[in-house]
């Protein structure tokens, strides 16, 4: 079955969509991704969605139900690389994913995860 | 089918008149003289007069169908765009294929003898020349429609700069009322600017944003949320005291956007966001 790879990069988890993330896939990811969190004790975990054209309502959501269940597994997550077109269409459907932080690319995303892990480790 | 045979006739037989007759008309009734050179306007007569010709001779039936009509729209259509480009007013565009009528009405009458036959010919030549006038018509007021919509988009891409005020700073500086069109635009521009710059914090100043109903206030935490979600963080700079007025009395909810009164206050906080602080140099 097609899935999506989880890498982990120290103490961080790396997910680089690459392909189009259709409804099961992505549900196929947050199982993954939640197993993986408990095994690897990640602290934190960084979504690649720079591949990524179109994100409908559905996709969106699963997105923020990952954040939600990594921040309760003791892990922030930060969405990288989302696309103009994608950032307005997510806006107009009236969904902001409040709960995500976000950056622009791969590097900044993982400065900020750095960041967020540190300021979660030192409360 | 007789009185086609003799539309054609007149138009081959008293060309030369015709073609004198309607071009002095046209310099005579036309009320903007001195935007085309009489040479020209021989020119596109004598041209436009022998697309009809050809017209005629292929298909006079009122329904102007087939290749050679086809011809004669092109050349009208390009005429009028022409035209409206070279500030002609509707009317004398429309002139140019109304004031043909009289000259061909004269050439008709002279040739034809029978008064029945004279009838049905000078029918033919209405039906015919104002189906093509009211298309010219139409041709100019699209190619006028055109220059219309470039220059509104002209307008909302000079409307909308994104400047970038320091390293990974943008600055938005919003002028005149935002609509929904334009917000787009704002966005589209503004997320297509964080992009190119790597930015990490981008000021929207709407100092000359005249009046912030809901609407507009909905359009901004549209533009924010969009940029949040590209990574970058938004400052609403320029409230003017009116301004602060109207959206605390609508109630609008900014939410968790930083807002400041003035472009400099927005800069020092990005700045100091950035981690970065502009101090004076030190005496010697």
């Amino acid at each position: 079955m097609e899935r999506i790879p989880i890498l982990q990069l120290q103490q961080f988890l790396l997910v680089t969509i690459q392909v189009e993330l259709h409804d099961q896939l992505a549900i196929t990811l947050q199982d993954d991704l939640t197993e993986k969190l408990s095994t690897s004790r990640a602290k934190g975990v960084l979504i690649d969605i720079s591949a990524l054209d179109i994100v409908d309502s559905f996709i969106g959501r699963t997105l923020a139900h990952i954040a939600s269940m990594a921040r309760i597994m003791d892990a922030a997550t930060v969405l990288v690389g989302m696309r103009p077109a994608v950032a307005i269409t997510l806006v107009e459907l009236g969904m902001s994913l409040k709960g995500i932080d976000t950056a622009l690319n791969v590097d900044k995303g993982m400065a900020l995860l750095t960041e967020l892990s540190k300021s979660a480790e030192s409360r | 089918m007789s009185q086609v045979q003799g539309l054609t006739t007149v138009l081959e037989e008293s060309e030369q008149s015709i073609l004198q007759n309607w071009i002095k008309l046209q310099v005579e009734t036309s009320g903007s003289r001195g935007l085309i050179k009489e040479a020209e306007l021989r020119n596109q007569a004598t041209n436009f007069l022998s697309v009809f010709r050809n017209a005629v001779q292929e298909n006079a039936g009122e329904q102007q169908q087939g290749p050679a009509w086809d011809e004669v729209r092109t050349f009208l259509s390009a005429l009028s765009a022409s035209r409206a480009l070279q500030g002609f007013s509707p009317s004398d565009t429309a002139l140019f294929v109304f004031s043909l009528k009289q000259p061909l009405f004269e050439a008709v009458q002279a040739t034809t003898r029978n008064s029945e036959q004279l009838v049905d010919e000078l029918r033919l030549v209405t039906s015919l020349l104002d189906k093509l006038g009211l298309y010219t018509f139409e041709a100019y007021q699209r190619s006028r429609e055109q220059v219309i919509q470039r220059q509104q988009q002209e307008l909302l891409d000079l409307s909308t700069p994104v400047v970038e005020l320091w390293d990974g700073i943008l600055a938005l500086p919003l002028i005149g009322t935002l609509d929904s069109e334009r917000t787009q635009t704002v966005m589209e521009s503004l997320l297509e600017g964080i992009v190119a710059h790597e930015a990490t914090i981008a000021i929207i100043d709407i100092t000359g944003v005249p009046t912030v109903d809901t609407l507009v206030a909905q359009h901004l935490l549209k533009t924010v949320a969009a940029a949040r979600l590209m990574g970058a963080q938004c400052i609403i700079s320029g409230i003017r005291p009116q301004i602060a007025q109207t959206i605390v009395h609508l109630g609008v909810d900014l939410g968790d956007v930083t807002t400041k009164s003035s472009l400099s206050e927005a800069l020092r906080l990005a700045l100091q966001k950035n981690g970065q602080t502009i101090a004076p140099l030190a005496k010697h």
